[in-house]
């Protein structure tokens, strides 16, 4: 009997740790490269790496400043072309789609989000870049917003379904139709759930680089309007990681500390503004 | 079910307000009362292929509380959801039979006026995670409404009885009150649309007996101004605030009469079994 006791109790504390361990292994990690990064990138960060230009090749100094801004333009297309159709889409989901068209799209988005994001460049170069005959900034948007769809698609969907039926009827038993009920009730509540989804998802297009080197291409200067080339930061990290001067290896460190911060602050302004309004209760 | 003597097992107030109603109406005639607000006649209810109600007809007495009484699955709350058509939000419900709202079959009005003239309030109290006075106002926003935003919550929330608990913190969320007080704020949302008959399905299941025995009284001084049909699993409640009771039993509405009537000298040895607590 005491031996049992006493397997039961090892066995207890052993699964313990290894799940404390695991958990403290995915945090460490998060950690680490925001550590590393601040290391290596930290001490090139400058008032000019924010304000000036990408100085010329053999010069040291200059900035990135059309990059952050070429990033920016990139993800509000990206929200605009991609936010409102996973939005729409999940609201269609979750609350009037019937069994077959839900599935078949449910089953698209799905794969959508399992394509390879350079194959999502290909589609974009297809349609956007070649009929214009050159590369733009609306080709980069494109690409990341068809990108965003299926993920915002897909939380928005789980996020309604969670709303419990109990709210839905109290606003149909006070004579809302069902579009009114989800405007006014569902929509509401679900609303901090759907909009950490959508943030999640710009948060991993804002790194991608695959599909933006034959759309959004590159420009070693300001990006006038929509319809020309622009830098971006992941691209041009990756240029000058692999590039052969030092000096663009430490500007890439820094510009890969910018784009995590410039996640990392959108993130937290959108969560601090939401926490102030009332959420359902779960039970 | 709670008690073998539901009459006689309740304590000092609910017994008193027991002997008010059966009191004031020893005579009142559930079919014979001269308004009649909702009339059910030979109403069958399917869910699927399950047959949930079997030729159930009822009467609502105008400005009266009609009580729903019977065993868990006896259908009584199908029967309520039925009077303001909120079965059609399930998938595969069918109805046949007919009930009228003031003469009017229900199914020819259009369901949101008919869900803003027939009002609902739910088991656990379910208010959106909006203000309390957004929750208030919710009915009237939906339905446009012409006058002045401020007093038509007001007024909801005294008819209510909730005014003086929430006057000062209008703006906060509904979940910083107490079950009690969401489920008088679900009182107060349902009255702001001014609704001719009240649905109450076991309002006062997730309460406790302080928050019932408010909830009761609040019952008493809405009845001049609404009719009221509760769906209640506990005899001692149906006892205390009805005016008339119907017994269902495995879909079938077995006994309606006055409430006094029932509680005394049920007709039928299947409604005295019940009552007396021999099962449900």
């Amino acid at each position: 009997m005491s031996i049992r006791l006493l397997w039961r109790k090892s066995l207890n504390v052993f699964m313990l740790s290894l799940t404390g361990l695991c958990a403290l292994l995915t945090v460490s990690a998060l950690f680490f490269i925001l550590g590393y990064l601040l290391w290596n990138g930290g001490k090139d960060l400058s008032w000019s790496f924010f304000t000036r230009l990408p100085a010329p090749v053999g010069e040291v100094g200059g900035g990135m400043a059309n990059a952050i801004l070429g990033t920016m333009k990139l993800l509000l297309l990206a929200a605009l072309i991609g936010v409102p159709i996973g939005l729409l889409g999940g609201v269609y989901l979750a609350e009037f789609g019937g069994r077959t068209v839900p599935f078949l799209v449910r089953y698209t988005a799905d794969l959508m989000n399992g394509v390879p994001s350079i194959v999502m460049g290909i589609f974009a170069y297809a349609l956007v870049v070649m009929p214009m005959h050159h590369f733009s900034t609306l080709a980069g948007g494109f690409a990341l917003g068809i990108m965003v769809i299926p993920t915002v698609l897909r939380n928005t969907e789980s996020f309604l379904r969670d709303v419990p039926r109990a709210l839905r009827e109290g606003s149909f038993a006070l004579g809302a139709n069902k579009w009114r009920m989800v405007a006014t009730v569902v929509l509401p509540a679900a609303s901090r759930g759907i909009l950490t989804g959508v943030l999640l998802a710009l948060a991993r297009v804002a790194g991608e680089t695959a599909p933006l080197i034959f759309t959004a291409f590159g420009n070693r200067y300001w990006s006038p309007g929509w319809l020309q080339p622009t830098s971006s930061l992941p691209v041009i990290i990756y240029t000058y990681a692999t590039g052969p001067y030092e000096d663009w290896h430490r500007q890439a460190w820094a510009a890969g500390l910018v784009l995590l911060g410039l996640v990392l602050v959108t993130n937290i302004t959108v969560r601090a503004f939401l926490s102030r309004g009332i959420s359902y209760e779960r039970t | 079910m709670s008690s073998a003597f539901p009459l006689m097992a309740n304590s000092g107030a609910a017994a008193s307000s027991t002997a008010k109603v059966t009191a004031q109406n020893p005579a009142m005639s559930a079919s014979g009362a001269n308004t009649l607000r909702m009339k059910v006649t030979k109403l069958d209810f399917f869910y699927g292929k399950h047959h949930a109600l079997h030729n159930v007809s009822l009467e609502v007495a105008t400005n009266k509380v009609t009580a729903l009484i019977g065993p868990s699955g006896c259908g009584k709350s199908t029967l309520l959801r039925t009077l303001n058509r909120m079965h059609e939000t399930l998938r595969h419900t069918r109805l046949e039979g007919e009930i009228t709202l003031d003469g009017v079959n229900i199914l020819t009005l259009d369901v949101t006026k008919l869900r803003r003239l027939v009002g609902m309030v739910f088991q656990k109290p379910n208010p959106f995670p909006k203000s309390i006075y957004d929750n208030v106002a919710y009915g009237l926003r939906i339905n446009g409404h012409a006058g002045r935003l401020d007093d038509a919550v007001e007024k909801s929330l005294r008819r209510a009885a909730l005014w003086d608990e929430v006057k000062d913190k209008l703006q906060k969320s509904a979940y910083a009150l107490s079950g009690g007080q969401q489920q008088r704020l679900c009182i107060a949302r349902a009255l702001a649309v001014d609704p001719e008959v009240l649905l109450l399905d076991e309002p006062c299941s997730a309460l406790d007996p302080v928050n019932t025995a408010k909830i009761e009284e609040l019952l008493f001084e809405l009845k001049p101004t609404c009719t009221l049909v509760i769906v209640t699993h506990n005899m001692q409640q149906a006892a205390r605030v009805s005016d008339s009771t119907a017994f269902m039993l495995n879909g079938d509405l077995i006994e309606f009469s006055p409430t006094g009537h029932m509680f005394t000298t049920p007709s039928d040895p299947r409604t005295e079994a019940y009552i007396t607590g021999r099962f449900g």
